[in-house]
């Protein structure tokens, strides 16, 4: 519902007091997904139909229910809970579980944090609900379920009805109609009995409330090696600045590099924002680094790409650096850098910080290299790769001496059809073809060059017979009939590279 | 203020004719060698779409000859579609080596001018090759400019392959334009090496309008001139590119 009101503003303007529903098409008719404050005091309640809503409170407000974008949402702001620990993990479809073990020195407490956390969002508007629990599942638990006041968590968790258990429909019900009305009075049971009468689960999610059993979140990130952050105080609006210290960041992190004997490959920053979002910046680079310089330039080369321009909105509060990926880079190789590398290679000084910033502008997979591939299908021959990939070790086969040249320098993918007008004879080239409304007559004609299918693959795959035709104006083709006479009735031509 | 004052030292080493005049006897790979000479603009015009593989033969024979590696292609997304992707072994077999070759493929025209601005200035380069398609009103006077100074403080060679493009004023050093030529035929009257009919429309400080038909040599790495057509003489008539009159030469730059 926020995510609405963030992305599309103008909608809310002037009618603040509407209640607000989300609907969604279920069988049977629409149906009411979601509801704000106003709808829930207006009387209606989640799976109501649309008509009786409609009919109870007549200026509702009615969207779509959109649960891939509220999705999206949600992992933007577990984005924006990264400043309070690495470790965050989604409880879709509107949870959030942070694993704050170690990391409330920064807030004096956890319920400083917590605090915290919830003044940020509820400036963007959002009601958070929020639990602390010795393993995530009763945090889980304890912030989804209202049970009675307790004094420790421990007797809170017992409190809480059987629903936290997180079973389906069937089994909750069944539970309450056997009288256990609360966790407390599961637990209470043995499990062995438990688990015979109400499933398996129903004794695992037991144990798992209680602690008996670990269940760690799986972070939606892997903690990176190397991160420098830096807080502030008053949020700052400029980017300028903003970028400044990260300067001093990246300075700070060669640092360590250095230490390590190590440079970084793959960097990312991330701007977090004052409201809670944050924005990310990520740069990769073809050989380990340690230079800020040039690492300052792959960021504003990205910030340049960007489609959205940087908005400081609010301002940022924290910036982070991270180094995901570091490799080996001793001190004194950045000193034989230019003088190690041959003369005519890819390695040579320069060419590898033009292939980082191109790759940072227009994006990795765009600026290519080309690797061999052990297959005979020439469209399957060879690959084309990031050139900041390592190259593969299949090699090139390199041409015999006074030959012409076999295979084409354009390669069309897929390959283009054309019109064989007059065939020669069965198994030779056509007289004429015609290619992009061009008529092309053959002068010369080589072939044909018969490649099968892979029919290890797949068996129906017809053969092509190839030929490399000259046309009157020297112009020189590859073209190829797809399959025998003898494996099809009248076989298509195509054209599938163009010769120097 | 800095740029101004290199064009400025460039203009005056342009007003004073170094160049010498070429007797028209030299062998053509020597005109070629002249004529492409390292760390300067060049433009390949290939007359008609289909003569763009011919285009890309000669600029890439060129770079060859000059051994200038590696070499950077710069090309569209648009040029990718109409003129399909590069196939490295049949580049391979022209000789240059795939492992020295590097794509970039940009979104529009725009991206296009940046990236070969960048690469430009990469003296690690021996080659920069822009790849462009149809009249891409970017690459003006001011343009090449830009290309033909940085190409001369770093050292990179820079090739302009314009397919299905019509010459317009520019600072390039020199202006080609090539068309495809019948191949000398093999036995069982196979096609034969990759063959050209090239013709410098113009070049700064020399002569201009002069067209040979030359077929690429891989294993010597050289331009061999077919029996067909001598150094020097007129093409032959009802060619692609004897249709139209050469451009005036005109100093730009």
């Amino acid at each position: 519902m926020e995510r609405l009101r963030t992305e599309r503003p103008h909608l809310f303007v002037g009618r603040a007091e509407a209640p607000i529903a989300f609907v969604e098409s279920v069988a049977g008719g629409i149906r009411l997904k979601a509801l704000d404050r106003e709808g829930v005091r207006a009387g209606l309640t989640v799976g109501l139909t649309l008509a009786d809503a409609r009919a109870r409170v007549p200026d509702l407000d009615v969207y779509p229910h959109d649960s891939h974008a509220d999705h999206g949402w949600l992992e933007r702001l577990a984005d924006g809970c990264h400043r309070y620990t690495p470790s965050v993990a989604l409880d879709a479809p509107d949870g959030l579980v942070l694993d704050i073990a170690g990391c409330v020195h920064e807030f004096e407490g956890e319920r400083r944090l917590a605090a915290d956390l919830e003044d940020r969002l509820a400036r963007r508007g959002l009601l958070v609900r929020h639990a602390f629990g010795d393993t995530p599942d009763a945090a889980r638990a304890l912030a989804r379920f209202a049970g009675a006041p307790a004094p420790d968590e421990r007797r809170a968790v017992k409190r809480l009805p059987v629903a936290a258990l997180g079973l389906d429909d069937d089994a909750t019900t069944a539970l309450v109609r056997a009288g256990l009305k609360t966790v407390g009075d599961v637990m209470a049971r043995p499990l062995s009995g438990i688990a015979a009468r109400f499933g398996a689960e129903a004794a695992t999610m037991v144990r798992r409330l209680s602690g008996e059993v670990k269940s760690p979140i799986v972070p939606r990130r892997s903690i990176p090696k190397i991160g420098v952050e830096r807080r502030f105080a008053e949020p700052i609006a400029r980017t300028d600045y903003a970028l400044e210290v990260l300067g001093e960041l990246a300075a700070e992190a060669a640092g360590t590099l250095a230490e390590r004997h190590e440079g970084g490959r793959r960097w990312e920053a991330r701007l977090f924002r004052a409201d809670g979002l944050v924005q990310r910046l990520r740069v990769e680079t073809g050989t380990p680094t340690r230079d800020v310089a040039l690492l300052m330039r792959l960021f504003r080369e990205r910030i340049d790409s960007l489609a959205d321009p940087l908005d400081p909105g609010f301002g940022y509060d924290l910036v982070r650096l991270d180094v995901a990926l570091a490799e080996r880079l001793d001190a004194s190789q950045l000193k034989l850098e230019g003088g190690e590398a041959q003369k005519g290679s890819l390695q040579e000084e320069g060419v590898v910080q033009l292939l980082d910033q191109l790759g940072t502008r227009l994006g990795r997979t765009r600026v290519r290299r080309f690797g061999a591939r052990d297959s005979h299908i020439p469209e399957q021959a060879e690959l084309m790769l990031p050139a900041s990939d390592p190259v593969p070790t299949a090699p090139w086969v390199p041409p015999e001496k006074g030959e012409p040249p076999l295979r084409p320098i354009y390669l069309f993918d897929p390959p283009q059809p054309i019109e064989s007008m007059a065939a020669e004879v069965p198994d030779g080239p056509p007289h004429r073809f015609r290619w992009r409304r061009t008529v092309h007559d053959v002068a010369r004609a080589e072939g044909p060059e018969r490649i099968a299918g892979e029919w290890w693959r797949r068996e129906d795959i017809p053969t092509r017979d190839y030929f490399r035709v000259e046309d009157r104006k020297g112009r020189r083709f590859w073209i190829f009939r797809h399959g025998l006479y003898s494996e099809r009735e009248s076989p298509r031509w195509y054209l599938h590279g163009l010769f120097a | 203020m800095a740029d101004s004052t290199a064009l400025l030292a460039h203009l005056r080493s342009l007003a004073a004719p170094a160049v010498p005049r070429q007797a028209d006897s030299r062998p053509v790979e020597a005109w070629l060698a002249d004529g492409l000479a390292p760390a300067q603009l060049h433009e390949v015009f290939a007359a008609e779409a289909d003569d763009g593989p011919s285009g890309a033969g000669f600029a890439i024979a060129c770079a060859l000859a000059a051994d200038a590696m590696p070499l950077l292609w710069l090309r569209t997304e648009a040029s990718e579609r109409q003129g399909g992707r590069l196939h490295a072994t049949g580049l391979a077999e022209l000789g240059i080596d795939a492992s020295t070759l590097l794509l970039v493929l940009v979104a529009d025209e725009a991206a296009l001018l940046r990236a070969a601005a960048d690469a430009a200035r990469c003296p690690g380069l021996g080659t920069l090759l822009i790849e462009s398609w149809g009249r891409a009103p970017g690459l003006d006077l001011t343009a090449t400019r830009r290309l033909m100074l940085a190409a001369e403080s770093s050292g990179v060679t820079i090739l302009s392959l314009r397919v299905a493009a019509e010459p317009v004023p520019s600072a390039a050093a020199t202006r080609w334009r090539v068309t495809a030529a019948p191949s000398r035929a093999l036995e069982a009257d196979a096609p034969g090496g990759p063959a050209f009919q090239v013709e410098l429309l113009r070049r700064r400080g020399g002569h201009a309008g002069l067209g040979w038909c030359v077929e690429w040599n891989r294993d010597t790495r050289n331009f061999d001139s077919p029996a067909l057509s001598g150094a020097g003489l007129p093409l032959a008539p009802g060619g692609a590119a004897a249709d139209r009159a050469p451009a005036p030469v005109r100093r730009t730059g």
